[in-house]
């Protein structure tokens, strides 16, 4: 959680039931689209929307531990930092979420920014 | 008063003669046995395992001193025997020892042959043969460090192998212009070398080595071309010399090697010799296999029954590098009059060669599947005639390979005199004899007993399976299949076991009892245990959307910009005015083309996915379902126009292949399963690359079973022929659910079927007719549940305020909270 933003920043995405747990959903936004991410343990996550391999959408992708799978060619993200996971690289922005009063609450000033993958990945040679 | 017998070279030839001996005449002679080297006898092979780390030494002892302490035998180790008075019948040690012999065996083994190079004397310059070798190796083994290994053969491959795997930067330099060029052709070479660089090992071809430099320890390995590659360590393997010298300087007669008749006797009678040391009929010898063979002779005429005689059989090699699968054997380089058959699939890194003369198999050379490589050898071996099984012949048979589990069936219907172990020459007949008539458990007891699996190991898991069979439900092997994946320890057949025994319904309840290592899987185990749910309790298990590959959960093709395609059934291939014009008004309407799809059905890309509800709703309008294009699942049955239109056809394919379908769609399956139905031999349905496929024939249909043509290309093996449609509807089922039921997740009817054979196939589907019927009821049972279009119960799910839930839809801002 992140307090240093403004309230004016932040933009109610619905209640938490609308996400399965695990589960994920898309989030379209005037600033491109956020994976708004619930894990099995509960836990909520947003982060851009774009695989840092060849833009894939990860909301689509499967949630597994804090972690989420790009359905195009696999490559994974850690959820906390934004971060693939190796032998893959790059990075997606991540956005600060709560949860208020079952309510979803995103940031839409990212906390971290993107990264492009180096293209020397098991995922790129998938593509 | 017992007779004296002597044994000079305490290694892997001359202990197997006191074995065999033992076993054969135990009170006969009293020993003793002289060795250069400091130890008991040890497992030579090994070393390779032993420099990469694979094993310790203690994991090589054959007979450590207890063994012969135990069998009254006198061993003097680090005692080299320097001189032979064979008038006095007397041998001399270099401290003096001399011993009296009523019978002397020769097994001195060989020497590595060096070349008078320039600085081979040099701190670092060293060979590749014993413990003490081994030991010096590690020494100066140190990751980061450099070492060049002269000669690409079988033994310097293996040291490159185990000085990478500690961690050195490591270059073969080899003569030749290929690898192992007296085991492998150019083509296999060539697979080699590259399996061997992409695993770090830097290989110079054609390159011939002049020299070392250095002062007092080795620097460089120089070429002949003026190049000099940088060395910390220089292994030379380029070749053995049999080790006559003790013979030659005793008047024994040598060429090459100590020369022997097929008794193993030299041409002093009282004198036997066997191993690497020898030479009989002009040849000499580098691998075990024979050497065990020859001390069977050996021992047999010490013993005084005097009837075995020592014969020459094909050579196998194998290379013992983790990962490489090089098997070859006999003469792979054909010759005056020899056909050969050759296979290549460079995408899976496969090659094999098979040679042929007067219809007899004499050469075999596989590279990157071994799987049939005893069947290969026993053809090669028995000189059976190949004309029948020609055809076949490169694909194997459904017999024995070197994968864990796979054998099991082919286990049991492998013949009595198969030749299980190679180095040792042990039968499927002589290891089930030892288990059953020693009441032996493990395998190290058969080990110990028959000496099968002892040698270089690769047929353990072969011993195994054979084990497993004899005892039946008492043995559980250990683990050879990899687990699922890294979740857990479980493979995928103690997973699917687990959810019918215990019969588990849910992920979580399955994860729970079998102790997933994550809270929640991964998408590698999550999709299959899932599959491995559904398929096993149809109608209870709940499927789990969550642990759906992305396509399965939503039921399209995500494609590469995120918008998806639509491919709807067209039942055996035909379609209609109607069905056409609903397809073209939806492409119309969301402006996007059609494209005719590889199997014969109509492609709507480009929708976008909370456009997909309404399209689905559209086509299901006009009783369009689902063709499941996106699914590990039974898709399109592709069928030709058969009798009803065809001049040709002998039977209506088309009739028969919307039945299937009909029957057929919904269900899910380890893998995609393709059917096809021609209707007559031409097979305009490509009927005979589905996973199956049936082709008529004026008697009936012919069905054919684990075709694909996807990643590989793979012909159906012929299941059985039937005369009418329910027989042809039955067998299908059959053979679909035994595939459903056994297959592992993500593999193909067509690897399930190579995994298992297809005599286990028959024997389930064909030979038993009740068991058949049994199977194709659950596969009618199962598909109760599984008829269910999934389009349909998701069609018209539109925005998120009619389903806020839905997964179509997406999440939106909403304005006026908070
Ligand atoms: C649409 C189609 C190509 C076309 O335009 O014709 C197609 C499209 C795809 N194929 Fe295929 N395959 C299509 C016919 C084939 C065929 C030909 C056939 O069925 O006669 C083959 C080889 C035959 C076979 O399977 O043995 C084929 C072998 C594959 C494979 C390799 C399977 C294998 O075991 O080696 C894959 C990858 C996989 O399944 O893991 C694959 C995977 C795919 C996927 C689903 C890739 C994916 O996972 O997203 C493609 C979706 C593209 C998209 O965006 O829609 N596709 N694919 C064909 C749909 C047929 C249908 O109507 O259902
Ligand atoms: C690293 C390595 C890997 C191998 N891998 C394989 C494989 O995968 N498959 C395979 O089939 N083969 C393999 N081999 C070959 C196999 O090890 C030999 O064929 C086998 O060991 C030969 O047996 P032997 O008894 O003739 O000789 P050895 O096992 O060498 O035994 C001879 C013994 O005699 C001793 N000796 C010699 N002269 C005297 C003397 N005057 N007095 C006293 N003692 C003496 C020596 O010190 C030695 O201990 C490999 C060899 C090596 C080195
Ligand atoms: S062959 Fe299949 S998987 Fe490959 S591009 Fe074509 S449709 Fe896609
Ligand atoms: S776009 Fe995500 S892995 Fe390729």
């Amino acid at each position: 959680m992140n307090t240093q933003h403004e309230s004016a920043q932040w933009v109610d995405a619905g209640p938490v039931d609308a996400i399965p747990s695990p589960g994920a959903r898309r989030l379209p936004t005037a600033h491109g689209d956020i994976a708004v991410v619930r894990t099995g343990s509960g836990a909520v996550y947003a982060i851009g929307d774009r695989c840092p391999h060849k833009g894939g959408p990860l909301s689509q992708g499967m949630v597994f531990g804090e972690r989420v799978q790009c359905p195009l060619h696999g490559l994974v993200v850690d959820l906390a930092s934004g971060r693939a996971v190796a032998p893959d690289s790059g990075a997606v922005a991540v956005h600060p979420v709560r949860v208020d009063n079952g309510r979803i609450l995103v940031g839409l000033t990212p906390q971290s920014a993107a990264a492009p993958c180096d293209g020397g990945c098991a995922c790129a040679q998938a593509a | 008063m017992k007779e004296k017998l002597i044994l000079v070279g305490n290694g892997m030839a001359g202990v197997r003669v006191v074995e065999e001996l033992l076993a054969l005449a135990p009170d006969k002679y009293e020993i003793a046995v002289f060795g250069e080297e400091p130890h008991g006898n040890y497992n030579r092979i090994l070393l390779s395992h032993v420099l990469s780390g694979e094993k310790r030494f203690a994991d090589t002892v054959l007979n450590d001193r207890a063994w012969y302490t135990a069998r009254g035998i006198r061993l003097e180790t680090g005692c080299k025997v320097v001189a032979i008075n064979r008038a006095r019948r007397q041998v001399i040690a270099a401290d003096g020892t001399i011993a009296g012999y009523d019978k002397l065996l020769l097994a001195t083994g060989a020497r590595p042959t060096m070349m008078p190079l320039p600085g081979g004397h040099l701190f670092g310059v060293m060979s590749f043969r014993n413990v003490a070798e081994v030991e010096a190796m590690l020494d100066l083994a140190r990751p980061g460090r450099r070492a060049v290994v002269v000669g690409g053969g079988l033994l310097g491959l293996e040291a490159a192998w185990g000085l990478k795997q500690r961690g050195m930067n490591v270059t073969v330099v080899h003569l030749m212009d290929r690898l192992m060029e007296r085991q492998l052709d150019a083509p296999a070479a060539a697979l080699l070398r590259r399996s061997l660089e992409a695993r770090g090992i830097a290989v110079e071809l054609g390159a011939e080595t002049q020299g070392f430099t250095g002062t007092q320890q080795v620097e460089a390995v120089r070429l002949r071309d003026g190049r000099t590659l940088p060395a910390d360590l220089a292994v030379v393997a380029i070749g053995i010399r049999p080790n006559v010298e003790l013979a030659q300087q005793s008047g024994i007669h040598c060429q090459r090697g100590i020369v022997v008749n097929h008794a193993m006797q030299t041409y002093d009678p009282r004198v036997y010799a066997v191993g690497e040391c020898v030479e009989h009929a002009g040849n000499t010898y580098g691998l075990v296999a024979p050497l065990f063979r020859q001390a069977k002779v050996a021992a047999n005429h010490l013993a005084g029954l005097g009837h075995a005689r020592y014969e020459d059989q094909p050579l196998a090699t194998k290379l013992k590098i983790t990962g490489i699968d090089l098997y070859s054997a006999g003469n792979f380089t054909g010759g005056e009059g020899c056909e050969e058959l050759v296979m290549e699939d460079p995408c899976r890194g496969v090659y094999k060669k098979l040679v042929i003369r007067d219809d007899r198999l004499v050469g075999a050379l596989l590279y990157g599947d071994t799987t049939n490589e005893t069947w290969y050898y026993d053809l090669m071996r028995d000189g059976s005639d190949v004309s029948e099984l020609r055809p076949s012949l490169l694909h194997g048979h459904g017999h024995l390979g070197d994968a864990g589990h796979s054998g099991a069936v082919a286990v049991a219907g492998m013949p009595d005199d198969t030749e299980v172990c190679g180095c040792n020459g042990v039968t499927k007949g002589m290891i089930v004899k030892a288990i059953t008539d020693k009441g032996l458990f493990t395998l190290e007891e058969v080990r110990a007993h028959t000496k099968a699996s002892a040698s270089c190991g690769s047929c353990t898991g072969k011993v195994e399976q054979i084990l497993a069979f004899t005892l039946g439900g008492d043995y559980s092997p250990a683990p050879q299949e990899k687990p699922l994946c890294t979740c857990t320890e479980h493979t995928h057949a103690e997973v699917r076991a687990a959810i019918r025994e215990q019969h588990l319904t849910t992920i979580p309840e399955t994860m729970r009892f079998l102790d997933w290592k994550t809270p929640d899987g991964c998408p590698k185990c999550r999709p299959a245990l899932n599959y491995y749910l559904i398929s096993t309790w149809p109608g209870e298990a709940e499927d789990d959307p969550q642990s759906r590959t992305h396509n399965e959960r939503v039921h399209a093709n995500i494609q590469n910009d995120g918008t998806y395609s639509v491919v709807p059934r067209t039942w055996g291939g035909l379609t209609n005015a109607k069905e056409l014009r609903v397809v073209a008004d939806l492409a119309e309407k969301y402006n996007v083309p059609v494209k005719v799809t590889g199997g014969q059905r109509l492609a709507i890309p480009f929708i976008k996915k909370e456009d997909l509800p309404k399209v689905w709703a559209t086509l299901n309008e006009h009783d369009m379902l689902s063709g499941f294009a996106y699914g590990k699942a039974v898709r399109s049955v592709k069928s030709c126009v058969g009798k009803g239109l065809c001049r040709f056809g002998t039977q209506d394919s088309l009739g028969l292949g919307i039945r299937i379908e009909k029957e057929f769609w919904g269900a899910w399956t380890p893998h995609k399963f393709k059917l096809g139905v021609s209707g007559c031999p031409r097979n305009c349905a490509e009927a005979t690359i589905k996973d199956f496929g049936i082709v008529g024939v004026d008697s009936g249909w012919e069905l054919h079973v684990g075709g694909t043509c996807g990643v590989r290309v793979r012909a159906t093996d012929l299941l059985c022929k039937v005369a009418t449609d329910d027989e042809a509807i039955e067998h299908a089922a059959a053979f679909l659910q035994l595939y459903r039921e056994e297959g592992w997740y993500l593999e193909r009817s067509s690897a399930w079927i190579e995994r298992v054979g297809l005599p286990y196939v028959k024997k389930r589907v064909l030979d038993d007719a009740a068991a058949r019927q049994t199977l194709a009821e659950r596969f009618r049972y199962a598909q109760r549940f599984a008829q269910v279009d999934p389009w349909q119960a998701r069609a018209g799910l539109g925005s998120s305020a009619d389903r806020p839930d839905h997964e179509y839809a997406s999440l939106e801002v909403v304005e006026a909270a908070a």
